[in-house]
């Protein structure tokens, strides 16, 4: 039963930052059906930023909203520059963003060396709350409370506001959308940067919880994000967040009963979705939530 | 006064070119048909209207001011509404949301114009929850005017609204196309030439994406030798 617990909170909170992850990419992929494999460079970039900040101020509520403004900025470039110009086209999409995602994580380490960083928790966050055996890590409740509050905020963003209703007619028909007189491209850059935000705020969040970072984690989170996206099916909020905690608890028990095998579950889980369901879980169904 | 002209228009799609300088204007408070067999160009002149397939000369002009060139939303907001061939349902969307969003870049009394699209489609105030995926061909048609006329402002573009729908419904559609023409100007187009000859003022046949013939709907009907060369009317 202890067991049971502490994966259980391990996986969710695992799950919910790679929401935060996915939850960028399932909506521009959506929205637009633009590949973005840089994503995973913005998350490494809102870890690197968060864990500086933290360290020069001491304060966590400074790191994250500084990775956050990190992201959007960061975002904003390849918005701009990279992906404005492959409209349309997957493959250069596929090609120029894995080349920002290259560019993102090696220009890491110039400002911050090659060597992985070590990142401490926040003194009010640190230990653990204990009850009969079962130990939960402060931090990883801090995420899931974090996390949840997120998807919730994104939630009522998608399914309560004006703004929303356009995203949601926006992934269900470009053109229609535009011909009510709709911006898109002004609503795909806004979804562009909100999703860009939170990759850097998942970073920002994961950071103190490996304890550590390094250049190359965006890649590994990246391809986490993307197995999750499909499985939710390519444009579902709920979806993603679905697949995203069945990805994350799956893979914390994986870990702890079979780790030989936990690197080949997330593709085994890919494959069974695409073969059963090739839309993923909640594709096609409710238009982005 | 012409609402809407266009004037040599040339628009390719990929390696073809579809219209080969079309060139029409639309009366305002008018209802003007525009005929022609599959793959006249019909649906490329109002997508071209509308901005999604951009004419590579030649100019249109909505109210006098010219619309080519500019980006589709900005067309939109000129008071253009449109209405798709495939109906461009927001499938997942209720009613609700759809005219809602309707409303949200639209000019004018978007109130007045909604009480009055209630009035006219009733079906679309009793399935106001419902997802419009959901609705029967007709509704969608009916939902698909209505949130074109509550968006555009002085001019609707309507493409084969009776496709797939069963005679009896394209017959209350067209009466109630006909009682919009109070409130808007229309271009429609239509091959069923029975029913948009009876409500359509002026008209125009393409072919091969060109004009081939225009004039007054009354003369069509009465021009045996036209209907049979270009609409396959006996």
């Amino acid at each position: 039963m202890e067991v049971f617990i502490n994966l259980l909170v391990n996986g969710v909170s695992t799950g919910l930052l790679i929401f935060l992850l996915a939850a960028g990419l399932t909506l521009i992929f959506g929205l637009m059906s633009v590949l973005n494999f840089a994503h995973g460079g913005l998350f490494v970039w809102g870890a690197f930023s968060g864990a500086w900040i933290f360290k020069e101020t001491n304060s966590f509520f400074l790191a994250i909203a500084g990775a956050a403004a990190v992201g959007i900025v960061l975002g904003w470039v390849l918005e701009r520059f990279l992906i404005r110009p492959v409209y349309g086209n997957h493959v250069r999409q596929l090609l120029i963003t894995l080349g920002g995602m290259l560019v993102l994580s090696e220009s890491i380490k110039i400002l911050w060396g090659p060597n992985p960083i070590r990142v401490n928790l926040p003194g009010w966050l640190e230990g653990s709350y204990q009850f009969d055996g079962i130990i939960i890590i402060k931090y990883r409740l801090f995420v899931i409370a974090v996390g949840l509050l997120l998807y919730l905020a994104l939630w009522l963003l998608l399914s309560r506001t004006q703004i929303g209703l356009m995203i949601r007619a926006g992934v269900l028909d470009k053109e229609m959308v535009q011909a009510l007189g709709i911006n898109v491209k002004g609503l795909f850059t806004f979804v562009f940067l909100l999703g860009a935000g939170l990759a850097a705020v998942g970073g920002a969040l994961l950071a103190p919880y490996s304890g550590v970072v390094f250049a190359e984690m965006g890649m590994q989170y990246a391809i986490l994000a993307f197995i999750v996206v499909i499985i939710g099916g390519m444009g579902s909020l709920q979806g993603s967040a679905l697949a995203s905690l069945i990805v994350g608890v799956a893979g914390a028990f994986m870990a702890y009963y079979m780790p030989d095998l936990s690197l080949a579950l997330n593709m085994l889980l890919l494959a069974i979705v695409l073969l059963v369901k090739p839309t993923g879980l909640l594709g096609e169904k409710g238009g982005a939530i | 006064m012409s609402l809407l002209k266009l004037d040599n228009l040339e628009t390719y799609l990929g390696q073809y070119h579809i219209l080969q300088g079309v060139s029409m204007s639309v009366e305002k408070g008018s209802i003007t048909v525009l005929f022609g067999r599959n793959g006249a160009g019909k649906t490329t002149t109002l997508r071209t209207i509308m901005g999604f397939n951009p004419a590579t000369s030649g100019s249109i002009h909505y109210r006098d001011q010219k619309i080519s060139g500019i980006a589709t939303h900005l067309i939109s907001r000129k008071g253009i509404g449109y209405v798709p061939e495939n109906q461009g349902m927001f499938s997942a969307l209720t009613v609700e949301e759809t005219l809602n969003l309707a409303r949200a870049k639209s000019s004018g009394e978007t109130e007045e114009k909604m009480e009055w699209m209630m009035d006219l489609f009733p079906d679309l105030k009793k399935f106001w929850n419902k997802k419009s995926g959901l609705l029967s061909g007709g509704q969608k048609q009916m939902l698909a005017i209505a949130r074109a006329y509550i968006n555009g402002d002085g001019l609707l573009l309507i493409d084969e609204p009776s496709k797939g729908l069963s005679p009896i419904m394209v017959e209350k559609l067209m009466e109630s196309i006909l009682k919009m023409k109070e409130k808007t100007t229309i271009l429609l187009v239509e091959q069923n030439f029975l029913m948009a000859s009876e409500i359509g003022d002026y008209f125009y046949i393409m072919d091969d994406g060109k004009i081939v013939h225009d004039g007054w709907m009354q003369d069509l009907k009465e021009d045996k030798e036209t209907c049979q060369k270009y609409l396959g009317i006996a």
